[in-house]
């Protein structure tokens, strides 16, 4: 039987140019009705930790100050994504607008777009563009200025509080939490910072409503996704699909034929592998969705061909690399999850030596102060437990 | 020294002496001397009334922040896992070849240093390069070598 192919969707890329329509069509409703219809449409943080982006808006609009910020984290750093940079070349201007439409309604002046070092060579257009938008913001009496920040290659200053360090010229470690952003962000004022797909769709739902979002998807992740799809695959790339599918038909679609395992959500997301790809579908955890696995985008499929040990190598490498230091699980943590597979490996520890290894891992889920630290469990259980067998042989 | 006074003072009075311009500050430095040596440090933190200690803490934090001098043209391959499957080593090994320099090192004529580099988002088109600013992707030995030897040719080095 021929399987019906994923459906592709083209809302987000959809070259719409309508901006002043749009920016006028919500400026002139009454601010809290766009704040129900972002909060009906279900819209989560396309950045992989998924809070509601509507309520996200809504606690900044609530927290008093006399200073309120806007930010859009492009420091896309996680291995294989890479659809904000996608995005912000192609449809700037929708980014742009969700975050002129989140600055009159929490009432920030200034929004500011993080852009990671490694995109410095996208700056002389992004900024043709932003300057197009402040024209169109001008003839529309409104004040809100966008401006560029650039990183300096740090992965950390993707997690939400290392990047507003950065911004105030710090070493990019991460704050504890709470207080949350919307009530302490940049410079200590209320901020809202979302990923640039994560605005990009707030263009559409203020477009076409809540309704036609919510259509798509599955009951707790409504709405589409953009993925990006890396590793063994003939057809690599960027690709826009519901959310709520399953990982089966996913590599129906992608893989190559002999896909052993496929990496959900880069080296700090899961590793599933063949026996499990019709138990996991793609999107938020909830009664319907079942065995979900949420993601920023990042899908890295691996074929037969691929050993997990020298996968998994790569990542803790790259985990050790970008761990800030700040908290000792992950600094210490990382370094001898390294130390500890290449000991297997050589034969210098017995196989049982995994087993103390996972049990690192779960600390470091429970104790390191941020999401970098805490996730480095969830490739280093996957991989280990599906694959034990290629760390020791 | 008196030239990399000015130049910190340049930025400074651009960017403005707040705190939160330090990185604007610092990106400024690199761009223009290349790297942030020890002296630019000490003139950063003086015109920005911080102590040189936080300017040192952050400088190093970030990897794009060098402290150390580097060639005319830094080639960064990346080294994550895509690029990895892509076949990143033959990249590294050909540039160490035409280069004639090993990984971390910069050339004698000070035009060209090699480094590899985490994800640079390029994962559907590797293995890829940050050659300065500039991304190079679907990357084979061959293509990398045309790459360096134009460089060459347009800087009038013979091999």
């Amino acid at each position: 039987m021929q399987q019906k192919k994923l459906k592709r969707l083209d809302l987000i890329f959809k070259d719409e140019n309508d901006v002043a329509d749009i920016l006028q069509k919500t400026y002139s409703r009454p601010i809290e009705k766009v704040i129900n219809d972002l909060i009906a449409s279900g819209l989560t943080g396309r950045g992989g930790a998924g809070f509601p982006t509507g309520l996200k808006w809504k606690l900044t609009a609530e927290a008093e100050s006399d200073e309120k910020f806007v930010i859009c984290n492009a420091d896309e750093g996680e291995p294989g994504t890479f659809k904000d940079r996608e995005i912000l070349t192609r449809v700037p201007y929708k980014v742009l607008t969700g975050m002129a439409v989140c600055g009159k309604f929490i009432g920030a002046k200034q929004g500011f777009i993080y852009l990671r070092g490694e995109y410095k060579f996208l700056i002389p257009q992004l900024t043709v563009e932003i300057e197009k938008f402040h024209k169109i913001l001008d003839e529309m009496g409104c004040s809100f200025r966008v401006e560029i920040f650039k990183g300096s290659g740090a992965y950390i200053c993707g997690e939400e509080s290392a990047l507003f360090e950065s911004m105030e010229g710090k070493r990019g470690e991460p704050r504890n939490k709470p207080p949350f952003p919307t009530t302490y962000g940049y410079k200590g004022k209320p901020t809202v910072i979302n990923n640039v797909e994560t605005l990009a769709h707030t263009y559409s739902i203020f477009k076409y409503g809540p309704d036609k979002f919510r259509d798509l998807g599955v009951q707790n992740s409504p709405g589409s996704k953009v993925f990006s799809v890396s590793g063994d695959t003939p057809i690599p790339g960027i690709y826009e699909l519901e959310f709520g599918m399953s990982l089966h038909k996913f590599v129906d679609d992608f893989g190559d034929g002999d896909s052993k395992a496929v990496q959900v959500g880069g080296a700090a997301g899961f590793c599933v592998p063949r026996k499990k790809f019709d138990k996991i579908t793609i999107g938020y955890k909830g009664k319907l969705s079942g065995n979900s696995l949420p993601t920023g985008g990042s899908m890295m499929i691996f074929n037969s061909s691929r050993s997990m040990y020298n996968v998994l190598h790569n990542y803790l490498d790259f985990f050790v690399e970008e761990s800030c230091g700040q908290c000792t699980p992950c600094r210490v943590g990382t370094q001898q999850l390294l130390l500890g597979i290449e000991a297997v490996k050589k034969g210098e520890k017995p196989s049982s030596y995994l087993d103390k290894l996972l049990k690192l891992a779960e600390t470091m889920r429970l104790t390191a102060k941020c999401g970098l630290g805490q996730s480095v469990a969830n490739s280093f259980e996957s991989i280990v437990e599906n694959f034990r067998e290629e760390m020791i042989y | 020294m008196e030239d990399v006074k000015q130049k910190v003072k340049e930025l400074s009075l651009k960017y403005g002496r707040a705190e939160e311009n330090l990185l604007p500050i610092l990106q400024g430095i690199v761009e223009t001397e290349g790297y942030i040596s020890e002296e630019a440090m000490v003139e950063v933190a003086r015109e920005l009334d911080i102590s040189a200690a936080h300017v040192y803490g952050t400088t190093t934090f970030y990897s794009f922040l060098d402290t150390r001098p580097k060639g005319k043209y830094v080639i960064r391959v990346c080294k994550t896992i895509s690029c990895m499957m892509k076949g990143k080593n033959e990249i590294i090994r050909e540039l160490e070849n035409v280069l004639r320099i090993k990984l971390g090192e910069t050339t004698h004529d000070g035009l060209f240093t090699l480094r590899e580099t985490n994800c640079l988002g390029q994962c559907h088109k590797g293995p890829a390069i940050l050659l300065n600013d500039v991304p190079y992707t679907d990357l084979t030995p061959t293509k990398i070598r045309k790459i360096v030897n134009d460089i060459r040719k347009k800087e009038n080095v013979s091999n």
